[in-house]
C-alpha cells in the first residue's frame, strides 16, 4: 500500500533520514521506534508531505507522492495525529472533529463517524463543547485520534501517542489502537515505548540515527538482543 | 626511493589588515581627488553616500547582529541633528529662529566636532534608558514597541516647539559637513563595527541571533549584548544625523519619519544583514540606484523617446526591487557574510607549485 | 463643565471610533493570526477604497453604488497583495514579512500620489451623513452612529461565520496551528485568501465612514489608521480577534479620555501618549489584555 524507497531528507544540509526502506500493507499494524532524534517524526512528515525527500520515492497504491502536497497526500486518506497531540486549543471538542472531517467531499458518513467516535471515547462526548485547552493530557490524544478518525483514514499514523501519560491511559490508548487495527485500519504507528508497540504491531522498524537498522515480524524483534538492552531495559520477560 | 625535490613558486600574499590600509589610502586618495577635481553634484552624492554608510552600518549593528529589529533608530538620528544643530547655530540665527530657548543653550555655540560628539552621546543615553525597557522584548513584539519609539520622538519634535520650531522648517544650520568629515566618522564607523563583529562580542551577539534560548543557557547576557549594539548603533545614528544636518542645513521632523527608515532598511537588506561589507555594498548599490533612477523621474528623453516626468516612480520601484530581493535573495547580496580578504587574493593570485624531479 | 450631556456624547464619540478601530483591527489580527504578518498595508486598503468610491461618486454613480464599488476594490487590491507579495515569502523570517508590507505600502502610497496628485480631494458624502440628530438634550452626529450600528452588525454577522461557518472554523484552526491544519487537509491558501478578504471588505468599510467623517481623501490617509489598528491590535492580544475588537474600542476610549483629561498644553501630545501606553502594555503584558501567556516552546 505505502512504499517508501531509498528516501534521503535534508534539514539545510543535514541528514535526517537515509536511505530508507519501508512498506505498509493494507489492514497492516506496522511500528517504527527508535529514541529520540532518530528520524521518526521526520519520516511521518515526509509521508505527509509537510518535508520533501531529497532523493528516492514514495508511492501509494501506485500513486507517486514524492513531489505531492500535503492537502493531496490527506485526500488520499493518509492521515497523521501528530506528535505532543497538536489539538486546536482554541476550539471545541466538537469544532476539533469537525476540522478532522474537512478533508472529506462527501458529508453523509460524517455524522455517524461523529457518533462512533463519542462511542470509542466517551470522555468526548461528555466534553463536546468545551474547549480543547481544557481538557487533560489522555484526553486530548484521545481528541486527536478521535479528531483523525473523523477523516476516514485509509492510512492512520500516530506519532508518538503515549508520551507524556501516565500508564492507565497509556494502556487505555493501546486498547483503542489495537481496537482500530482488529477493525481493519492500516496503521503506522511511531513510538518510543517499544514494549507496548511490539505487543501490538504486526511488524516493526528500528530507526536510529536516521537509518533502518533492523525490520521484521514483532516476535522476532522482541527477542532481538539489541532491541532488549536499549529499548525495552534489559529483558522482555 | 629517491625523494623528489620540489621546487614551489610562492606568491606572498597580503594580509587582510595590510590589504585593509591599502584601501585607506585608496580611499584617501579618491576623496583628495573628487574634492579638488570634482563637480558639486557628484561631491554631494559622494557625501550623501558617506552618511547613508554610517546610518546603514549603525543598522547592522542593532538589528542584524542581534536579532532585535529595531524600526526607531531613525528616531536616534533626529536627536543627533536638532541636538547638534541647536549646539552649533550661530547666535544671532537662533535668537531668530528660536527666540524661547533657556538661557543656557540660547547662549552656547559650539564647533562642530564637540557639538555632533555631544549629540552622539545623547542619544546614546536616550537609547540606554528606552532600550532598558525594549531589549527585553523580542520578535514583532520588539519591532512594534522601536516603531512606538518613532512615533513618540515624532510626535515630540512636532510639539517641542521652543526646542525644535515644531513642524516648521528647522533653517540655517551651518554647512560645516564635507567629505572629509563624513568619510572621517564613515572609516570610524565601519572600523569600530567590524572590530565590534569579529570580537567576542560579535560572536555573542550572532549566538543570540541565531538561537537566543541556546544563547541563555551558556550564560551569555541577551539583555546586555542587545542593550549595547543598541546604544552604540544609536550613537552612530546620531552622528549621521548631525552631519546630515549640517549637509542640507535645513530639515524637519518629517524628514526623521517612515520614509527614511525604509530607505535605510532597503539598504541594510539588499546587502545582507549582519554584515559590514554587506550594509556598504547595499549602501552604495541603492544609493546609486536611487539617484539614477530620481533623475529619470524628471523626464527622459533617449532619441525620439520621450519618457514624461513621474515623480514617485523611483520610490514603487525601489519597494519592487525591495520584494524582489526579499523573494529570490532574502539574505541579500554578501549572504550575511563579509568579504574574505584573503579568499579573494588566493583566488587572484593561485600559487603556483612546480615538480621537480 | 462635565454634565451627563458632555460625557454620553463623549461616550457615543469614543464608541464610534473605537469601532472603526476595532474593524481595522480584526483585518490585521485575522491576517496575523495564520501568517505571523503585520501588514502594514491594510492601512492603504482604505485609501484604495475611498479613491475608488469617490471615482464613482465624481462621475455621477449613487453613494451606494460608489461605496459597493470603494469595498470591492479593497477586497480585490488585498487578494492581489497576498498572491503577489505575501505568499511567494510565505515561511519567511517574521522581519522579512513585515518589510515586504513596509514595501507595499509605498508602493500603494506612491502610485496613489503618481495617479491622483498628492494633496487631499473633498470627499462629497450625501449632506444626510453629515447631519446631527437632536435625541431630548443629546446631539449625537448621524455619522457616529451609522459607524457604530454598521459596526455592531459586522461583528455580529463575523462572529457567525467564524463559529458555524467550516471556512470561519478553519480560519481559526489556521491561526492557533498552522502545522496541525494542515494535516488534517485543511486547505491553507484558502483560509488565507478568505483572511484577507474578509479585513480587507472590512478595511473599505472602515474606509468609507473614515472618508465622510473627515470629508477628503489623500494618498496617505491609510497610515495613521493602521498605526493605530495595530495599537488596537497589541491591546487586545497580536492575532486574538476577539482582542481586536475589545482593544479597538479600549483605544476609542483611551484617546477621546486623554483628549478629555491631558491639560491643554500637552492634548497634541496625546499619540504620544497612546504609544507609550502600547509600549508599557508591551513590556508587562505583551500578549495583551486577552491574549494567553505563550511560553515559548523550545
Amino acid at each position: 500500500m505505502l512504499l517508501l524507497e531509498n528516501i534521503d531528507v535534508f534539514y539545510d544540509q543535514v541528514q535526517a533520514l537515509k536511505c530508507i526502506n519501508l512498506e505498509i500493507q493494507e489492514g497492516e499494524l506496522v511500528a517504527l521506534l527508535g529514541s529520540n532524534g532518530a528520524g521518526k517524526t521526520t519520516t511521518l512528515m515526509t509521508i505527509s508531505g509537510i518535508l520533501r525527500p531529497r532523493d528516492g520515492n514514495l508511492t501509494y497504491n501506485g500513486y507517486d507522492l514524492t513531489r505531492a502536497s500535503p492537502l493531496g497526500i490527506v485526500q488520499l486518506g493518509i492521515i497523521q495525529c501528530p506528535e505532543g497531540r497538536r489539538i486546536f486549543g482554541g476550539l471545541s471538542v466538537l469544532e476539533n472533529l469537525q476540522m478532522g472531517a474537512v478533508r472529506r467531499k462527501e458529508r453523509s458518513g460524517v455524522k455517524s463517524d461523529l457518533e462512533m467516535v463519542c462511542e470509542l471515547f466517551p470522555v468526548l462526548g461528555q466534553r463536546l463543547h468545551q474547549n480543547g485547552a481544557t481538557l487533560s493530557g489522555g484526553e486530548q490524544q484521545m481528541l486527536a485520534i478521535a479528531r483523525a478518525l473523523m477523516a476516514k483514514p485509509q492510512l492512520l499514523m500516530m506519532d508518538e501517542p503515549s508520551l507524556g501519560l501516565a500508564p492507565l491511559i497509556v494502556s487505555e490508548i493501546f486498547k483503542v489502537i489495537l481496537k482500530l487495527h482488529q477493525q481493519g485500519v492500516t496503521i503506522l504507528l511511531v513510538e518510543q515505548n517499544a514494549r507496548q508497540a511490539l505487543l501490538v504491531a504486526d511488524r516493526s522498524y528500528l530507526l536510529e540515527t536516521g537509518k533502518i537498522v533492523l525490520s521484521g515480524p514483532s516476535s522476532e524483534l522482541r527477542v532481538n538482543p539489541k532491541v532488549e538492552h536499549f529499548y525495552l531495559g534489559g529483558s522482555t520477560a | 626511493m629517491e625523494p623528489t625535490s620540489r621546487s614551489s613558486k610562492k606568491v606572498y600574499l597580503p594580509s587582510t589588515g595590510l590589504t585593509l590600509v591599502a584601501l585607506l589610502l585608496l580611499v584617501i586618495i579618491g576623496l583628495v581627488i573628487i574634492d579638488l577635481v570634482a563637480s558639486a553634484y557628484i561631491q554631494r552624492i559622494v557625501i550623501g553616500i558617506g552618511i547613508s554608510i554610517i546610518l546603514v552600518v549603525g543598522l547592522n549593528l542593532s538589528n542584524g547582529l542581534t536579532g532585535v529589529f529595531s524600526l526607531g533608530q531613525i528616531g536616534f538620528m533626529a536627536i543627533g541633528a536638532y541636538s547638534a544643530s541647536i549646539l552649533t547655530l550661530p547666535l544671532y540665527t537662533k535668537s531668530v529662529n528660536l527666540p524661547d530657548l533657556p538661557g543656557w543653550l540660547a547662549n552656547i555655540q559650539m564647533a562642530f566636532l564637540p557639538a555632533t560628539i555631544i549629540a552622539g552621546v545623547l542619544a546614546a543615553l536616550v537609547a540606554l534608558i528606552v532600550g532598558l525597557s525594549l531589549m527585553r522584548l523580542s520578535g514583532p513584539y520588539v519591532s512594534v514597541a522601536t516603531m512606538g519609539f518613532l512615533v513618540i520622538v515624532q510626535v515630540i519634535l512636532i510639539n517641542w516647539d521652543t526646542l525644535t520650531r515644531g513642524a516648521r522648517t528647522f533653517a540655517g544650520v551651518t554647512p560645516y559637513t564635507n567629505l572629509w568629515w563624513v568619510w572621517g566618522w564613515a572609516t570610524l564607523t565601519i572600523y569600530v563595527n567590524w572590530r565590534l563583529a569579529r570580537s567576542s562580542f560579535g560572536r555573542k551577539m550572532i549566538a543570540i541571533r541565531d538561537n537566543e534560548i541556546a544563547a541563555q543557557s551558556l550564560g551569555i547576557n541577551v539583555m546586555r549584548s542587545r542593550l549595547l549594539a543598541f546604544t552604540i548603533s544609536a550613537f552612530f545614528t546620531a552622528v549621521a544625523g548631525s552631519l546630515w544636518a549640517h549637509f542640507i542645513m535645513s530639515f524637519s521632523p518629517k524628514s526623521f519619519y517612515f520614509a527614511q527608515t525604509f530607505s535605510v532598511i532597503t539598504m541594510l537588506v539588499v546587502g545582507g544583514m549582519g554584515s559590514v561589507s554587506g550594509s556598504i555594498i547595499g549602501t552604495v548599490s541603492i544609493s546609486l540606484l536611487s539617484e539614477i533612477l530620481r533623475n529619470a523621474e524628471r523626464g527622459l528623453d533617449i532619441s525620439f523617446i520621450h519618457i514624461p516626468p513621474v515623480y514617485g516612480a523611483s520610490q514603487i520601484l525601489m519597494s519592487i526591487i525591495f520584494v524582489l530581493v526579499i523573494i529570490f535573495r532574502p539574505k541579500g547580496i554578501m549572504g550575511g557574510r563579509e568579504i574574505n580578504i584573503s579568499h579573494l587574493w588566493s583566488k587572484l593570485f593561485p600559487i603556483i607549485d612546480e615538480e621537480v624531479k | 463643565m462635565i454634565t451627563i450631556q458632555y460625557l454620553v456624547q463623549q461616550a457615543i464619540n469614543a464608541i464610534s471610533i473605537g469601532s472603526l478601530y476595532a474593524l481595522m483591527a480584526i483585518g490585521l489580527a485575522m491576517v496575523f493570526g495564520i501568517l505571523r504578518l503585520i501588514n502594514f498595508a491594510h492601512g492603504d486598503l482604505i485609501m484604495v477604497g475611498s479613491y475608488t468610491a469617490l471615482l464613482l461618486l465624481v462621475i455621477g454613480l449613487p453613494f451606494w453604488v460608489a461605496a459597493l464599488g470603494g469595498i470591492t476594490a479593497s477586497t480585490v487590491v488585498g487578494l492581489i497583495m497576498e498572491r503577489v507579495a505575501y505568499r511567494p515569502i510565505r515561511g519567511a523570517p517574521d522581519v522579512a514579512m513585515l518589510l515586504t508590507s513596509f514595501a507595499v505600502t509605498i508602493f500603494l502610497e506612491n502610485t496613489a500620489i503618481i495617479l491622483f496628485h498628492p494633496t487631499s480631494r473633498p470627499f462629497p458624502a450625501p449632506p444626510i451623513l453629515s447631519s446631527v440628530i437632536t435625541l431630548g438634550p443629546f446631539r449625537f452626529a448621524i455619522l457616529d452612529l451609522i459607524a457604530i450600528v454598521v459596526a455592531g452588525i459586522l461583528l455580529i454577522l463575523l462572529t457567525l461565520f467564524v463559529t458555524r461557518t467550516e471556512v470561519g472554523i478553519s480560519m481559526r484552526a489556521a491561526s492557533q496551528d498552522l502545522l496541525a491544519a494542515q494535516l488534517m487537509g485543511i486547505n491553507v491558501n484558502r483560509v488565507i485568501a478568505y483572511a484577507f478578504a474578509i479585513g480587507s471588505m472590512l478595511a473599505g468599510v472602515v474606509g468609507l465612514l473614515w472618508s465622510a467623517r473627515v470629508g477628503k481623501v489623500d494618498p496617505l490617509m491609510g497610515f495613521y489608521p493602521v498605526l493605530k489598528a495595530f495599537v488596537a491590535s497589541v491591546i487586545g492580544g497580536l492575532g486574538n480577534l476577539p482582542g481586536a475588537v475589545l482593544g479597538g474600542y479600549v483605544l476609542g476610549i483611551l484617546e477621546i479620555l486623554l483628549q478629555g483629561l491631558l491639560p491643554a498644553n500637552l492634548t497634541p501630545f496625546r499619540d504620544a501618549f497612546v504609544f507609550a501606553v502600547l509600549i508599557i502594555l508591551l513590556l508587562f503584558r505583551p500578549n495583551g489584555i486577552l491574549g494567553t501567556t505563550e511560553r515559548e516552546k523550545i
